[in-house]
């Protein structure tokens, strides 16, 4: 089904956002992945958030690495420039482009094996440094593309679709992104839309390095008995923090949900994020804890999810570099070369 | 004690310093070179130093050279021995009525000397301790106590040194005053207690004329700032680290805006050389001019991502200070080893563009100039400099730039373009050079956004799989190779004055020495005309100079003749014709060697038809 182009039209009476554009606006080609597969659910997540924060889908840069989820970039955002680029090497590419340009949204997204594996370095120090951007991997713990290897975010003891047991530690990327100084760290589920479409939208939001681990069962390979990464094991083991929405301004939608309470959470460009709280003693400001919480859950075979860790007040790569607010890549000979004068100086100092 | 007649030489020597890494004598050093040009004449120096911070061995070397040689001449006239690790060695480098500068404070057994060198001991040790006490000061002082008997025995004028000093510490007064006191104890004491000068002379001439003294490294790093370069990213390698250091001090002087004081520039340095590529592949698809630097090593890591700009046609400048390979090698010693490996680096059918500077005033040229290439042809452009000229200070003519010039973006589709109902085609060739259009991210709402990727896709850059389009695009990026041919620097032509057959080509750093082979070659009655390449996708003058000659030398720093291979593989003509000249042992190629070489072929070519050899 999947070579069947999408048409182009639509119902006239479709809803518009805010800038006037559609759902369809923010959609991109019909995916090629596996019927039912977690990483479609989050495109979808993606299509919805950035429709609610009504960006301006060209002034998105979507930039992968390689795997089943680096495609799915090509199928939302469809007037964007998207750049799949080399395996494990997504994070290098963004940052470059966000050094070029500091005035689009930068979303990158990856993988388990693209992010965990080959590309566990380029992850660490993009987030080491603050990157403005957010990082989305798509985590099914398996190879797919390459038909059911085990992948580095395996837990261990989980079986695969063959029977082989994974004897190797998993690496928990929630857990490192905390470590390395992320400034808004969150979980969620491919499964659970309600959590994780505000969760992308406040981290499009958030200025600096944002991290989204989502967990999303990979139908063909890995959602079978045995497995830590299948529907059944996430939706029996996930224990959420908290539930959040993002304000910009308009249609307060943090009403009518119940359970705890409300803590609002001011962002770098005033947009509000309310945390619905489930556990009351969690407080997203604090980043020991919130390790310390991963950990715990972690040990009793409980998948923490929602928010995990947000500072309001972060810095990002710019500003540690002190660069000009003007892109970069709109400067021309007139500021960037110093001319002949100069040049004649800089001989007579080499004589 | 000589049996030899001393060297005797005014203008035309080569000194070699030999010291202990980390003992602070390369500013001491530094300044004797300088000092020989403040008084008209050339200097080619060399460091030659370890893989190490402290302790291991290393030398700088002066060449002082009235006529101009700027290449490494091979041999030592005299040695300012301050290494008792490699003394013996250094010793025995001495040619034949040479000089040996020595510190004698403590007294050394006459094995230890030659009959046949003139041997000169200066208690250094214990001139610095009598007038230091801090160990520091004593040791540091000590260098500038050798430059001053130096001065003395070289005849060289002191006010000359003392201004130097002078401008090197301006607003340091003490600093200032206390080299200046050092300077005169070293030359006192030699005037007082030896026979000044000796025959080896430093007299004032005016050879140096408006020439510059700049390392290549440096120089590369001001072309990227005249050139627009706007993000570097780099991992710190030998030789090539200087670039980004330079570049990082060029633009915190040049750089900034003066009312906000913010920096129009971005410098990271990278986890790793594939990061560093990665940045700046992202920042130029974002189209920004993007550069790293990086050596032999950092080549070989990169290639993935090179493969991708060629493929998917981002530009990119690699900056590459060629160092002694394979692996690790000798990574202080200098070598021409990385033409193939960058030529057709990453997997599957790529071909890049290098570009081959002489000098540090062409690698200011060049690396303005690849970034304008980058952006024309959409791929990456190698800076192929080596550890010689990058690492090395070298007299060369003074930088030039036209405040005209513009950069050339190359073919960007704007949204005006694109408004106006262009047909935009990523990879569509529309002008028949092989170059497509391409847009910047975030240029239009609706028009020109397409997806980059390293799989193979249509015109269109919609993914595809079929044969017929996937060869279509491979043609194309042949045809654009073509296209680059007549964009990059052409080879420079030097006939002999008399018609000849034989031809010798050469490229980079090679250059000096090979003028001063040319010299020693005539005078040995052997006529060469000569070709520099400057670029690679070959100019069609390299055929027409290989169809005029019966045989050409190539003549190139590394084991394999890799230009060599590269010239018989891309004009597919017979090897026989080509004679390689290698050299190879992390030294920089002289022209004692060049001519030697050349000679003997020659000689062998001439002296020795086959029939008489057989009958």
């Amino acid at each position: 089904m999947t070579y069947i182009a999408k048409p182009k039209f639509h119902h006239p009476g479709l809803k518009k956002n805010e800038l006037g554009y559609t759902h369809r606006d923010y959609e991109g080609k019909i995916s090629t992945l596996c019927a039912g597969c977690g990483h479609d659910s989050i495109t979808a997540s993606i299509i919805e958030a950035c429709y609610e924060l009504s960006i301006e889908p060209h002034r998105v840069a979507k930039i992968s690495g390689i795997g089943c989820s680096s495609k799915t970039p090509d199928y939302f955002l469809g007037n964007s420039h998207g750049f799949n680029s080399v395996h494990g090497r997504m994070p290098s590419v963004l940052t470059g482009a966000n050094l070029a340009n500091r005035d689009l949204i930068y979303l990158g997204v990856s993988g388990d094996g693209d992010s965990a594996s080959i590309g566990f370095g380029q992850f660490a120090h993009s987030i080491r440094r603050g990157v403005n951007m957010t990082y989305i991997v798509e985590n099914n713990g398996v190879y797919g593309l390459t038909k059911g290897q085990f992948s580095a975010t395996a837990d261990r003891g989980s079986k695969s679709k063959k029977g082989v047991t994974n004897t190797d530690n998993a690496i928990d990327l929630v857990a490192i992104a905390l470590q390395l100084g992320a400034t808004f760290v969150a979980r969620s589920f491919s499964g659970d839309k309600t959590q994780l479409v505000p969760l992308i939208a406040a981290a499009i939001r958030h200025k600096g390095a944002s991290f989204i681990d989502v967990i999303s069962p990979c139908i063909a390979f890995n959602n079978h008995a045995g497995s830590t990464k299948s529907f059944d094991y996430v939706r029996e083991h996930n224990d959420a923090v908290n539930r959040l929405d993002v304000l910009v301004g308009r249609d307060p939608i943090a009403v009518d949900y119940a359970p705890g309470t409300v803590q609002l959470v001011e962002q770098h460009d005033g947009s509000r994020i309310a945390l619905r709280k489930i556990d009351a003693d969690y407080d997203p400001h604090d980043r020991l804890g919130a390790m310390t919480f991963l950990q715990k859950h972690a040990a009793k075979g409980q998948i923490v999810t929602g928010l995990l860790y947000v500072d309001p007040e972060a810095e990002d790569l710019h500003e540690h570099l002190n660069t000009v607010e003007t892109p970069l890549n709109t400067l021309e000979a007139d500021t960037l070369c110093p001319g002949s004068a100069v040049l004649d100086k800089i001989n007579a100092s080499l004589r | 004690m000589s049996d030899k007649k001393p060297i005797s030489s005014v203008n035309d020597f080569v000194v070699r310093f030999a010291n202990v890494n980390g003992s602070g004598s390369a500013s001491a050093n530094e300044l004797f070179a300088r000092a020989i040009l403040r008084h008209g004449v050339p200097v080619s120096p060399r460091n030659i130093f370890p893989s190490n911070i402290q302790g291991l061995p290393t030398w700088y070397e002066v060449r002082v050279t009235e006529a101009g040689h700027l290449g490494a001449r091979g041999g030592v006239d005299m040695m300012v021995a301050m290494n008792p690790q490699t003394w013996d060695k250094d010793v025995a480098g001495i040619e034949p009525g040479g000089y040996l500068f020595y510190d004698s404070t403590k007294p050394m057994p006459s094995t230890k000397f030659r009959d046949d060198i003139t041997v000169i001991g200066v208690p250094l040790t214990a001139i610095a301790n009598s007038t230091y006490t801090d160990p520091r000061q004593r040791q540091l002082f000590k260098n500038i106590i050798y430059l001053g008997a130096l001065a003395a025995l070289l005849d060289m004028d002191p006010k000359v040194i003392e201004q130097l000093i002078g401008e090197q510490y301006k607003g340091k007064e003490k600093l200032l005053s206390s080299n200046v006191h050092a300077l005169h104890l070293g030359r006192d004491w030699a005037l007082q207690n030896l026979k000044c000068p000796i025959g080896l002379r430093v007299k004032k001439s005016d050879k140096v004329g408006d020439r510059i003294f700049i390392e290549g490294n440096s120089a590369a790093a001001l072309g990227a700032v005249y050139g627009g370069a706007t993000v570097c990213a780099w991992y710190p390698i030998t030789p090539s680290s200087s670039v980004a250091e330079a570049f990082t001090s060029h633009c915190k002087k040049y750089r900034h805006d003066p009312e906000t004081g913010k920096a129009k520039y971005a410098i990271v340095q990278g986890e790793d050389e594939l990061a560093s590529i990665g940045i700046v592949i992202g920042a130029s698809w974002n189209g920004a001019r993007a550069f790293t630097a990086t050596s032999g090593p950092g080549i070989s890591l990169m290639t993935e991502f090179i493969g991708l700009s060629y493929f998917a046609e981002i530009p990119a400048v690699i900056m590459n200070i060629q160092r002694a390979g394979p692996s690790t090698g000798m990574p202080t010693r200098t070598q021409q080893c990385d033409i193939i490996a960058c030529a057709y680096a990453s997997h599957g059918d790529t071909k890049h563009v290098l570009l081959f500077p002489e000098d540090p005033a062409e690698a200011f040229e060049f690396a303005a100039a690849a970034f304008d290439l980058a952006e024309r042809l959409q791929t990456t452009i190698f800076l192929m400099l080596d550890l010689d000229i990058g690492m090395n200070h070298r007299l060369c003519r003074p930088l030039k730039w036209d405040d005209a010039r513009q950069y050339d973006r190359g073919k960007i589709m704007t949204a005006e373009m694109l408004e106006e109902g262009r047909d935009f085609g990523r990879y569509l060739d529309v002008d028949g050079d092989g170059i497509p259009y391409r847009t910047y991210p975030g240029t239009h709402p609706t028009k020109g956004s397409y997806f980059t990727r390293g799989t193979s896709r249509d015109r269109y850059a919609r993914y595809s799989e079929e044969g017929p389009v996937y060869a279509d695009n491979m043609q194309r990026l042949v045809r654009k190779f073509e296209t680059a041919q007549d964009l990059v620097p052409r080879p420079l032509q030097a006939n002999a004055e008399r018609p000849t057959k034989y031809g010798v080509i050469y490229f980079g750093s090679t250059s000096p020495a090979m003028d001063e082979a040319i010299g020693l070659l005539e005078a040995r009655g052997h006529q060469l005309d000569r070709l520099r390449i400057r670029a690679f996708p070959f100019h069609s003058s390299v055929a027409s100079f290989l169809a005029e000659h019966d045989f050409v030398y190539v003549v190139e720093q590394n084991r394999d003749s890799q230009l060599r291979q590269l010239i018989v593989n891309e004009n597919g003509i017979d090897p026989v014709r080509l004679v390689p000249i290698v050299h190879y042992d992390g030294s920089p190629i002289t022209a004692r060697f060049i001519a030697k070489a050349i000679g003997d072929h020659q000689d062998h070519l001439k002296v020795t038809p086959l029939r008489k050899a057989v009958s």
